[in-house]
């Protein structure tokens, strides 16, 4: 059986090119870059064109680019990191991030800073006006939210929101975002954004933290001067060259992987919207080109999830980090979907290596196993 | 046959990725591969990636004899180091607030002390004896009753001396203190069995041990259950020790490097302690050098010397033909002489003219003897032109003499 992949947001094969990028930094160039020998030079040159590669993407200094072990740990970085260095008393997220973000709560608060959610409307966006009077009455010191939601797709306008504060750092994780839309950090007026390697074809166990320099953090992992003093331990070598490797390749293709996966998303959701009880979440504002999001009603999305496993499509019926828990979205549930509708959410998520046929032969296989419930919940 | 140069002498910095472990990463990445995220639950992609991660768990395991239950991934092991210390000393800390460790201990064990005093902790850092050992009953007289937590690094990476992990753990046992070992320098080259060690953290590296760079684990006892504060958090990997999408490639790398490495101690360690032996004898009669760190408990490919009367850095720039480290790699960028040679009591001269050479599963017999003549030709050569030499050879007590400013 061939199997087809679509569970592009959780994660993404690695591109060959970037995999040729980064096999000769395994055997070859494998000197540790805090070395001052030739070797260690070699090593330490990969990594430098690696932070002007992702530097590039969202249009920075190479010094504003801080390499961590991937997405979880700069989101970590960037909250902890800078409520620990500032002292800050009060920090706010909107209610649909990441588990990376959202279950920083705890630990935040056992170190004195107290943790809030920023409600989402019912398209998952934090509304401009909701964001000022909560700028106002809560006064929050640190605010973070997404440039793209992992589940929906659904893309904020960051600018909008950034353009209201006064001294407020803004942080906004852009894993699901990066290499799918243009991101210009200066632009959006953010102060920290993470991005992931493995969300843009490239390795896993690689990330990044763009920062403005203005901002203090204090490091999460301690030993060494590594990364500016920021972030301590012997370099990921090749995954960094792989990550950049990675970067240049989404900032050159961008317009035609947009176009390739806005297409393909189109023939998909024409197709799915002929089935019978589906209901399309957030369709009705801007999302990723590549990302749908959908339920059918009576059907548990787990179970056909698992069914469509068995029959060679490989798709998902939450986040990746959190299919393990067995309850429904947390994102749909802030967003006001019913529990009953929630939990028939099923998320396909295409790439660059999808094809026409890959999407031909889900629609069918999707409508034939809906037929295939419904007739067994209708008993007849 | 010719060399290639420069010849590597620095596998305690860094390890080539061996080939056979290249070979089983790269079917962990690209579209026709295995490259589904392993927290993937509801689909084959994920599964196939969880079973590659569990293999290398079980592989990881079976080199220090543990359950795989007790392997937590990490990027590497200075992370593992920051999760064990914090972990354990934010999750203890109602028991007491006191740490002890060791002067000599690596920079990510040293500065993740140094963070916890900023957070009200009280750490005591030791003094090695002169050979780089802890004696142990001064060790002992340290421990106090609120002492929570024990750092004590397993293999040193500059001198390569090995603690008595066992000793050290059958006294924190007793005490119930936790004790945590830095095994970043011994996995592959000194043989471990969590089963008799009394230890309750360890902390490994893959690129050390011919694995990847960005990767390590730290091994959690579960019996008696060892508790910890997570550090990273988000989707609760790791059962919930150590958040963010397992790296499948870079585990599989890992586990790779254990299995071989379990499979080829044996014979790599007589291989290289030839070598060794070979390096130092050749090396021996020049005159003025002092190897740094006991000479018996000592790991294979370790030789460590400082060279009297001859300036680290030009040393350095004089033997570019040859890949080794003055001090440890990860503060040989600054100019400060080593901080564990200066804890063994040697001056700042000799720590600055210290070289550290090791050797690893690629080194050959010819490079040795190339590096013995390349050395021996340069410090003749270096002392030539070192006015301190001159005086040394003319029979002046250097250290009586009162350097005047000018």
């Amino acid at each position: 059986m061939t199997y087809v992949y679509l569970d592009y947001n959780a994660s993404t094969p690695v591109d060959q090119r970037v995999l040729d990028a980064m096999l000769p930094f395994h055997c070859q160039f494998y000197g540790n870059p805090s070395s001052i020998s030739l070797m260690g030079r070699q090593a330490r040159a990969g990594i430098d064109q690696a932070r002007q590669q992702v530097a590039a993407l969202v249009s920075v200094h190479p010094s504003q680019v801080l390499f961590t072990s991937g997405g979880t740990e700069a989101n970590n970085l960037a909250i902890k990191g800078a409520a620990m260095a500032q002292g800050l008393k009060r920090v706010a997220w909107s209610a649909v991030e990441h588990p990376s973000i959202l279950r920083q709560s705890a630990m935040l608060s056992r170190l004195g800073t107290q943790c809030s959610e920023i409600p989402v409307d019912s398209t998952g966006r934090v509304n401009q006006g909701e964001f000022k009077r909560y700028l106002e009455s809560v006064k929050p010191q640190l605010v973070s939210v997404m440039t793209a939601n992992n589940e929906t797709g659904v893309i904020q306008d960051i600018a909008e929101l950034t353009a209201l504060k006064r001294d407020v750092i803004f942080h906004t994780d852009a894993v699901q975002a990066a290499g799918k839309i243009q991101l210009k950090f200066e632009a959006m007026g953010v102060d920290l954004m993470t991005l992931s390697s493995h969300k843009i074809y490239g390795p896993k166990g690689v990330g990044a933290l763009i920062f403005n320099k203005s901002i203090d953090l204090e490091p999460l992992i301690n030993g060494g001067g590594h990364e500016g003093g920021l972030r301590a331990g012997t370099e990921n070598v090749a995954g960094i060259v792989g990550f950049g490797a990675a970067a240049e390749l989404a900032k050159a293709e961008l317009q035609d992987r947009q176009d390739k996966l806005s297409a393909l998303r189109k023939s998909l959701e024409d197709g799915i919207k002929k089935i019978p009880g589906v209901h399309l979440f957030a369709q009705e504002v801007p999302r990723l080109a590549n990302t749908c999001y959908f339920g059918i009603e009576g059907i548990e999305g787990e179970a056909m999830v698992l069914r469509l496993d068995q029959q060679g499509f490989g798709i998902t019926s939450g986040s990746a980090c959190s299919s393990k828990s067995g309850k429904p979205s947390n994102t749909l549930l802030k967003m006001g979907v019913e529990e009953s509708l929630a939990a028939t959410a099923i998320r396909v998520s295409v790439g660059k290596e999808t094809k026409k046929q890959d999407i031909d032969e889900f629609i069918a296989e999707l409508t034939q196993q809906a037929g295939q419930f419904h007739s067994i919940i209708l008993g007849n | 046959m010719t060399l290639k140069l420069p010849i590597y002498l620095d596998y305690s910095a860094t390890t080539p990725v061996d080939p056979r472990v290249a070979a089983k990463m790269v079917q962990y990445l690209t579209q026709d591969q295995t490259f589904g995220n392993p927290a993937s639950r509801s689909h084959a992609f994920g599964w196939e990636a969880d079973e590659a991660v569990k293999l290398a768990r079980q592989q990881v395991a079976d080199l220090i004899n543990a359950d795989p239950r007790e392997i937590v991934w990490t990027s590497g092991a200075t992370e593992s180091d920051n999760l064990a210390i914090k972990g354990a000393a934010h999750f203890y800390q109602k028991k007491g607030k006191h740490i002890v460790t060791v002067k000599t201990e690596h920079k990510a064990v040293l500065d993740t002390c140094r963070q916890l005093e900023r957070e009200g902790f009280e750490v005591t850092y030791l003094d090695p004896e002169p050979s780089g050992l802890l004696d142990l009953s001064k060790f002992e007289a340290a421990l106090r009753d609120d002492t929570i937590v024990v750092s004590v690094m397993h293999v040193n990476n500059e001198i390569g001396v090995i603690q008595d992990i066992k000793a050290i753990g059958d006294i924190t046992r007793k005490r119930g203190i936790i004790f945590h070992v830095d095994a970043a320098q011994s996995a592959g080259k000194v043989a471990i069995d969590t089963q008799d060690l009394n230890v309750d953290l360890m902390s490994f590296s893959a690129h050390k041990i011919y694995g990847p760079k960005g990767m390590g684990a730290l091994y959690v006892r579960r019996k008696p259950r060892v508790r910890l504060e997570a550090q990273m958090h988000g989707g609760g990997h790791e059962r919930g020790l150590r958040s963010g999408t397992l790296a499948t490639h870079q585990i599989v790398g890992m586990g790779e490097a254990f299995r071989l490495a379990k499979e080829e101690m044996a014979t790599d360690n007589e291989r290289i302690r030839m070598l060794r032996d070979r390096l130092y004898e050749g090396l021996q009669d020049i005159e003025e050098i002092y190897v740094n760190g006991d000479l018996e408990h000592r790991t294979a490919g370790n030789l460590n010397i400082s060279f009297n009367f001859v300036e680290g850095e030009s040393l350095i720039m004089a033997l570019k033909d040859i890949a080794v480290s003055s001090g440890s790699a990860c503060t040989s960028a600054s100019l400060e002489p080593s901080y564990v040679l200066r804890a063994l009591g040697r001056s700042d001269e000799l720590a600055h003219s210290s070289i550290r050479f090791t050797i690893g599963r690629f080194t050959t017999e010819e490079e040795i003897d190339y590096t013995i003549k390349l050395i021996r030709g340069k410090i003749d050569k270096l002392r030539e032109l070192s006015p301190l030499w001159e005086m040394y050879k003319e029979g002046v007590d250097l250290s009586k003499i009162q350097w005047a400013a000018h």
